[in-house]
């Protein structure tokens, strides 16, 4: 903020973060930073579902960006004339027309015919299944409950699971180091720890601390103590893993549903889950 | 995949530095950790001092997971 203060601009870009999520909230940051402290505009651009957007939305301009920087072409031309309009002063269009996600904004307009009407003209859309748009589209809640809590740590298996991209030496599986396409689990009942024999292969950060004892990241010779000790029951015998560094909503969803399913099947108690 | 699997009813708890992504995408039990490429571990500390502080941070997701969420 010091560096942006000292240079006194009249507006502020940030990213794009297409759909990296640190870099995402790195940029949703120092927007809502901005906004907050210099009231000045910022513009960024995102991928939608990078976790930034929900973020800052409702105070920087988020251009919609593709995934990845292959986008970059698209995106800045569009960030580019959004800020050229703002820094003018100028008013900005509807987020469709400019190519920004809506902020959650209410616009107050005149039409030309009155809601009972606009109502069931897109209710007849809907059942002749034609195309119609929402006046007040509702927001998308997805919360899953917390499970309860496990009784007795003692008798409870405990399972790791990371999106940290720790494999064996080797990477058997060739579990992709970004945008992973598939997760691997590897049997962990013979080990204490996975000094040795477990590395990295998270394209997203420095790869040296993790690669020297994989345990930083996913803390098996922790648990293997606390096993011999009694206060848990048992550590799963396989740990569970994959990339968590671009890779899409969808994939990640369908990876959890996966592991899920098996450890529910091993009766497995409580799960820890380490990102970087 | 925190959500996938806490929807088959198991508890987890999401260890990650960066806990406002944890937050935004929904997890219900979070413990920070240390840094990205070390979550569980700091290699500035000595070595003894670095497993102790490992097994404080997993103690304390051992905590989440038994305590339950109003």
């Amino acid at each position: 903020m010091n560096t942006i203060k000292e240079k006194q601009p009249d507006i502020v870009v940030a990213g794009p973060a297409f759909n990296a999520g640190r870099y995402g909230m790195a940029c949703a940051g120092v927007a809502n930073a901005v906004v907050d402290e210099l009231n000045i505009p910022v513009v960024t651009g995102m991928y939608e579902e990078n976790p930034g957007v929900e973020a800052c939305k409702s105070k920087a301009i988020v251009v919609k960006t593709q995934d990845s920087a292959a986008g970059m072409r698209k995106a800045l031309p569009i960030m580019a004339n959004i800020t050229k309009k703002l820094a003018k002063g100028e008013e900005l269009g509807l987020p469709e027309e400019e190519g920004y996600i809506p902020q959650g904004k209410r616009l107050t307009v005149f039409s030309d015919k009155r809601g009972s009407q606009r109502a069931v003209e897109m209710l007849l859309a809907r059942l002749n299944g034609k195309e119609f748009k929402t006046e007040l589209p509702m927001p998308e809640f997805d919360k899953v409950d917390p499970a309860p809590a496990i009784k007795d740590l003692s008798k409870a298996t405990i399972a790791l699971v990371t999106s940290g991209g720790i494999v064996p030496n080797g990477n058997p599986d060739r579990i992709q180091s970004a945008s992973a396409q598939k997760w691997g689990k590897y049997d962990v009942s013979q080990i204490d720890a996975l000094t040795g024999d477990y590395y990295t292969i998270h394209g997203g950060y420095d790869p040296v601390y993790a690669n020297e004892i994989p345990d930083r990241v996913v803390p098996l010779d922790v648990l293997k103590e606390f096993e011999k000790e009694g206060k848990i029951g048992k550590v799963y015998e396989y740990f569970y893993t994959t990339t968590g560094t671009g890779t899409s909503v969808a994939n990640a969803t369908k990876f959890g549903t996966e592991i899920g399913k098996e450890l529910k099947e091993a009766g497995v108690d409580g799960v820890i889950l380490t990102s970087t | 995949m925190v959500k996938e699997i806490e929807r088959y009813g198991i508890p987890i708890v999401h260890m990650a530095t960066i806990t406002t992504i944890s937050e935004s995408v929904g997890a219900n039990r979070i413990v920070p950790t240390i840094a990205i490429p070390h979550p569980v571990g700091n290699p500035d500390l000595p070595k003894e001092e670095e497993y102790v502080l490992r097994k404080k941070l997993a103690e304390r997701a051992l905590k989440a997971l038994v305590g339950s969420i109003k």
